[in-house]
């Protein structure tokens, strides 16, 4: 039976079609995530259901290295400033938020490729808590360590004193939550995400740069967005 | 001749294949949402470890298939996998809503066709953005950034493909029965695979198949 009957090989066609999209993906994903993040991404923020967030477009994701997510209230939150430093300082939540304060809205950048536009993000500048304990001659740069235990981080003496590098505490104009790496986190806005120390906890200063947990992996000591990490990202700063 | 009362419809082969495939999707979906979605993220944590196992799942995924489909015990699977990868006269008119009820049917509808089509592709297609991702330091800028959006698209394809077959599948549980037990009863295959009844047991299926002769559907 079925003499008569034309055959279409259905199998082969979802392959190449798939394959298709993946090629292009692979050539133009770069440029087709952008146009997406500055043309439908202001759009789902709209979303009531929240659902549409879950699209691969603008979005944050979270990444954490300890089996459970770090959690510390604001009440019983300190920042421990020591090293080489003329005095150790422990700053409570209150001591950090009464410090001046500065507000950038910057594109964050992830090294795994995603990109979040125009994200608000306040603190105080790194410089400032540094002035605080006093910067010993010979300390040549600042090490984070985070209280989820194992993360940390580091930054040169003098890329930790730029202007756009914060202890950050409030993340889109509200408090930093648990996910994001609240109650108070580092943000280097023109580094990639990884530079940016979640949960802080204490700000060493050393004599030397020691890599950090990511960079003991793989990833660049000096992460800046577009110049590292064999990326060409746009610069965040 | 009278048909058996049942018939056999996946063998213990295709069986397994269907499920250790179906386990490591699963696992690769659930670890993948874990490093994916920010809830979800901060329920799991243990990031390398997630990390680890949807990798290594990942890359298992095509292993079952592949073991299932060689030598003299891959006959019957090789023979689905081609009824898989093609749509007939029927298939179209099945696609039809005017004229669904009057397509004769063989195997596999077409939804089952497409779904098969799309994740075996979506397996090689994950695989190959995974391991850019994963091996990143390998690849060009550009790539990796476009190896993300590959999977983080076709990833979200699996999701519905996947989560369409289960609801399907729960809503019959004749076909969910089948790749259990590896049988169906006859009348079954009379009635929604006619013409694979008819190449399994010789006889008629009995159903008509003009849709402008028989335009409402089989109780």
């Amino acid at each position: 039976m079925d003499q008569g009957s034309q055959e279409t090989a259905v199998g082969r066609r979802v392959f190449l079609g798939l394959a298709a999209f993946a090629a292009t993906g692979f050539v133009f994903g770069s440029q087709i995530q952008g146009w997406l993040e500055r043309n439908v991404g202001p759009l789902l923020v709209k979303d009531p259901t929240g659902l549409l967030a879950l699209l691969p477009i603008g979005r944050f994701r979270i990444y954490s290295v300890t089996a459970s997510l770090p959690s510390r209230s604001r009440a019983d939150y300190r920042l421990h400033v020591r090293g080489l430093v003329d005095r150790d300082v422990v700053l409570t939540y209150d001591e950090i938020t009464a410090m001046p304060k500065t507000r950038l809205v910057r594109d964050f950048q992830c090294v795994t490729g995603w990109r979040v536009p125009q994200v608000p993000w306040a603190g105080v500048r790194l410089a400032d808590v540094l002035d605080r304990a006093g910067v010993k001659p010979e300390a040549r740069a600042v090490r984070f360590v985070s209280f989820d235990g194992a993360y940390t981080e580091s930054l040169t003496l003098s890329q930790a004193r730029r202007k756009d590098v914060l202890v950050a505490y409030e993340l889109e104009d509200a408090p930093l939550t648990d996910e994001h790496g609240g109650p108070v986190r580092m943000y280097v806005a023109p580094m990639y995400g990884y530079k940016s120390c979640k949960w802080l906890d204490t700000i060493e200063l050393t004599e030397t740069v020691e890599p950090g947990y990511w960079e003991h992996r793989g990833y660049d000591v000096d992460g800046w967005v577009g110049h590292s990490n064999h990326r060409d990202d746009e610069r965040t700063g | 001749m009278s048909a058996p009362a049942e018939l056999e419809r996946f063998d213990r082969v295709e069986r397994y294949a269907h499920w250790t495939t179906a386990s490591l999707f699963g696992i690769c979906m659930l670890t993948g949402a874990a490093l994916y979605a920010g809830p979800v993220s901060t329920l799991v944590g243990q990031r390398e470890l997630v990390r680890m196992l949807h990798v290594s799942a990942g890359l298992a995924l095509p292993v079952p298939l592949l073991v299932g489909v060689v030598g003299r015990w891959g006959r019957k699977l090789r023979g689905d996998l081609r009824r898989l990868g093609r749509f007939d006269d029927e298939d179209r008119r099945w696609l039809h809503k005017r004229s669904r009820p009057a397509a004769q049917l063989g195997k596999f509808n077409p939804g089952q066709k497409l779904n098969a089509a799309f994740l075996g592709s979506a397996i090689v297609v994950m695989i190959a953005s995974g391991i850019v991702l994963k091996w990143f330091s390998l690849f060009a800028l550009d790539t990796r950034t476009g190896a993300t959006f590959v999977h983080d698209w076709v990833a979200l394809g699996i999701w519905l493909s996947v989560g369409g077959h289960i609801l399907i599948a729960l809503r019959d549980p004749v076909a969910l029965g089948a790749m259990l037990r590896g049988r169906v009863p006859s009348r079954w295959a009379r009635m929604e695979r006619p013409r694979w009844f008819e190449a399994e047991t010789g006889e008629p299926a009995g159903r008509r198949r003009d849709p402008a002769v028989a335009p409402t559907p089989p109780s």
